[in-house]
């Protein structure tokens, strides 16, 4: 635990929007070009993820997802107070399931209507 | 570390602004067509005056690429009354709208909608966008047509609302405006109009306006102009940080249209129409929680105990297979969708619902709390297209939900959706994820620019398109085509003009108030204090119930901001400028309420206008348009018929007025 403390404002909220997986992301910054409220900004490090700097003006369009080239650099994270009445049901066993579980269930791999 | 706080707790340094600041440069930016909103609307419109051989030049404020309402994508495209399977005419929806509307909607972009929508659809095909079931996945479906593969929502015996597949819409126009050479100018925000002379109400010859990133002035000079832009969502209600920034209208809407073609001088109508703010992000994510309208209409709603609740046709009837949701009652000639700036429906025109009386029968404990959306209760077309086809290409659920739902496991055919559990009542409306409605919030309902058949306002050399400029707007296929209709008559009126000539101390003065706020002390709020601020006088002052006194107390406290507040509002970086300057439009557009609601002196349920001191309903005297407009700063107003658009000067039937007026 040897990292300084500084002062800093509270974290935002929501506190990321958008979150970067910087071992996927190659920092190509076309999520910044689209973003359509300037949620978040180049890094001044090269090939680096963006800085997510405005997190409370994402509107969640995805549009930086579906820009970005790299799969699974980009992931929307809903505000938590949001996420947390996402819940379903599954019929035949009765079981409860939530968005941002620990364990979830398998994915369904089954893609949307139209596309690729 | 990739938040602006993991950023300094590393390095232990700010980052510096990452784009060069340029605030004061000028640019001066010349064309035949300028377009101020880069939604869906003013994309559309850019393409259209680009073919017919216009210079067109388009000042957006996100990136023209993705933003806008419609940026997101789109599911369903209403109004389509000529496409081959329509059952509708556009005499007959337009009516049925304007009947809805008591008369307070606009009939003429409703009538164009319907008339050249199809045709307008078919353009953003040929974009790329597909509108056919073009893979046979939903061959043999109630919902689609064997031989021009179209698919249809809502009322699947009329078939003039189509089901598409519009995530990619907004890529798609960028593309073919770029390929078209529209000059495409992002991360403007508009500040001003320009006008002939300087003068509130003279022909507009261009508009300024700066750059976000870098904090750069533009003058655009135009011999045509088209507003575009939209809505106010910051203006009555404003948390972004709990709202997901709102559900239905990003942060860049901020009414800066309106502001700017007021001050210049134009007419509006209809701004004192407000309604009820459902779908300002109090509630849950938009399209994530079980419920059963607009794109998740007909969906089956059950209960903890697994007990359906009954769909009823609007003559009372239970409704007891899936598929008469999905057809009108005998009694109907057809049914309207909803999504079309409608707030009132005939019960001629109404859509199939939920037991109407829900909340009752959930507070004496028929129907056990939560309620789920079953969507395995539906044949495996009806639940495909709608979870999967529509929530996929409707805006903000591709990645949103379908994609997040279904890497976290989501399966419909075998899971259950819950609903929100919310206050008995909440449950009237069946978009449920809309939430529990906060009876002190409201939002802008209709009102706007005043146009005639050729969609211009009332100053010569600005048009208006697009669901919010325009007044009595509807959805997005509207936004399109009326997007496509302003364009060709702002090029054929750029075709005859002069060039423009810009009074330069009108730019001048427009420089100095822009940045005013760069250059203060830092004493005063930022502008998020200042939003909060603006939004607690709408509520408090100009709310459901009104009256002269606290509507005039009202026009005093945002004067009393602009004044004081707002005069001392700074902004450390271009992006707080842009922020801070719609701020500044937000108090324009609360005073353009206000002062329509002053104008309207009576109580109307139609308009949603609860005035305390006039609270007779909808007398017969008030029912007529009260155009308000600037002049000398002065707030003048007049009166017009609700069906002015069939008077004098114009013809007495739709179809006529549009065939001397579409430029075809």
């Amino acid at each position: 635990m040897s990292d300084k403390v500084y002062m800093t404002p509270n974290p935002p909220t929501p506190n990321k929007g958008v979150k970067f997986n910087p071992t996927i992301c190659n920092g190509c910054n076309l999520c910044v070009e689209v973003c359509p409220t300037d949620v978040m900004m180049p890094n001044p490090e090269r090939k680096k993820p963006p800085i997510v700097l405005y997190p409370e003006e994402c509107w969640f369009c995805a549009g930086c997802v579906e820009e970005c080239p790299k799969a699974g650099a980009i992931t929307m994270v809903h505000p938590l107070s949001q996420n947390i009445s996402v819940n379903w049901k599954r019929k035949d066993t009765g079981e409860y399931f939530r968005l941002g579980m620990k364990n979830p269930p398998p994915p369904n791999t089954r893609p949307p209507s139209g596309g690729e | 570390m990739t938040t602006w706080n993991e950023y300094v707790e590393k390095g232990g340094a700010l980052p510096e602004w990452p784009y060069p600041i340029l605030y004061e440069k000028e640019n001066e930016i010349v064309s035949d067509v300028l377009i101020l909103g880069g939604g869906v609307a003013g994309c559309h419109a850019a393409i259209s005056a680009a073919r017919e051989g216009a210079k067109v030049v388009l000042a957006e404020r996100g990136m023209a690429k993705r933003s806008g309402s419609g940026g997101a994508g789109v599911d369903h495209w209403h109004g389509a009354c000529t496409n081959p399977c329509s059952k509708v005419t556009p005499e007959e929806y337009t009516r049925a709208v304007m009947d809805c509307a008591h008369g307070y909607s606009n009939g003429i972009a409703r009538y164009i909608t319907c008339k050249e929508g199809w045709d307008t659809l078919l353009e953003c095909e040929e974009m790329g966008v597909q509108i056919r079931d073009v893979k046979d996945e939903f061959k043999g479906a109630d919902f689609r047509d064997e031989e021009t593969k179209l698919m249809f929502a809502y009322d699947y015996k009329n078939r003039h609302v189509l089901r598409v597949w519009g995530y990619n819409i907004k890529p798609c126009l960028y593309n073919e405006m770029k390929q078209l050479g529209v000059g495409i100018f992002n991360r403007v925000v508009v500040t001003s109009l320009l006008t002939e002379g300087g003068k509130q109400g003279a022909r507009v010859v261009g508009a300024t306006g700066v750059n976000t990133r870098t904090g750069e002035f533009y003058v655009f000079k135009s011999k045509a102009i088209i507003v575009s832009t939209g809505g106010a969502g910051r203006l009555f209600t404003f948390a972004p940080e709990i709202t997901a920034a709102s559900s239905m209208s990003d942060m860049n809407s901020a009414g800066v249209g309106q502001a700017v073609g007021w001050n210049a001088g134009a007419e509006f109508v209809l701004m004192e129409q407000t309604g009820p703010g459902r779908l300002t992000g109090f509630g849950y994510t938009p399209y994530s929680m079980g419920n059963a309208s607009n794109t998740y209409h007909g969906t089956p709603i059950v209960d903890a105990n697994g007990k359906e609740v009954p769909w009823f046709d609007v003559e009372g009837r239970e409704l007891k297979t899936v598929q008469e949701r999905f057809l009108p009652s005998p009694g109907q000639n057809f049914q309207l969708g909803i999504g079309i700036g409608l707030h009132y429906y005939l019960d001629q025109y109404r859509l199939n619902n939920l037991a109407q009386d829900l909340p009752e029968r959930v507070r004496k404990g028929e129907f056990t709390l939560p309620l789920y959306a079953d969507l395995s209760r539906l044949p495996e077309l009806e639940r495909r297209v709608i979870f999967g086809m529509m929530v996929g290409n409707e805006g903000k659920t591709r990645i949103p939900i379908y994609d997040t739902f279904t890497k976290a496991g989501f399966n419909p055919d075998k899971d259950m959706l819950q609903a929100p559990v919310m206050l008995p009542e909440a449950y009237q409306n069946s978009n449920f994820w809309g939430g529990t409605p906060i009876p002190h919030l409201r939002s802008l309902a209709g009102g706007g620019f005043l146009v005639d058949w050729d969609l211009r306002t009332s100053l010569e050399g600005l048009y208006a398109a697009g669901g919010v400029p325009i007044f009595g707007g509807g959805c997005h296929g509207e936004a399109h085509t009326s997007g496509r209709y302003a364009a060709r008559k702002a090029a054929a009126y750029a075709r005859t003009t002069a060039e423009p000539a810009v009074d330069r101390q009108q730019v001048e003065a427009e420089k100095a108030r822009v940045y005013a706020p760069v250059n203060q002390n830092k004493n005063g709020v930022g502008w998020k204090e200042l939003n909060y601020a603006i939004t607690r006088v709408m509520q408090d002052y100009c709310g459901k119930y009104k009256n002269e006194g606290t509507l005039n107390l009202g026009l005093r406290l945002l004067n009393e901001l602009k004044e004081n507040e707002a005069a001392s509002t700074y902004a450390s970086n271009p992006h707080e400028l842009g922020r801070t300057l719609e701020c500044f439009s937000l108090i324009t557009v609360g005073e353009m309420v206000m002062q329509a609601s002053l104008a309207r002196k009576c109580s109307s349920i139609y308009l949603d206008l609860y005035r305390l001191d006039y609270p007779q309903m909808d007398p017969p005297d008030w029912r007529k348009l009260l155009p308000i407009r600037l002049e000398d700063n002065k707030v003048k107003v007049r009166e017009l018929p609700l069906d002015f658009h069939l008077k004098p000067p114009y013809a007495p039937a739709y179809e006529e007025n549009y065939k001397l007026h579409c430029g075809h």
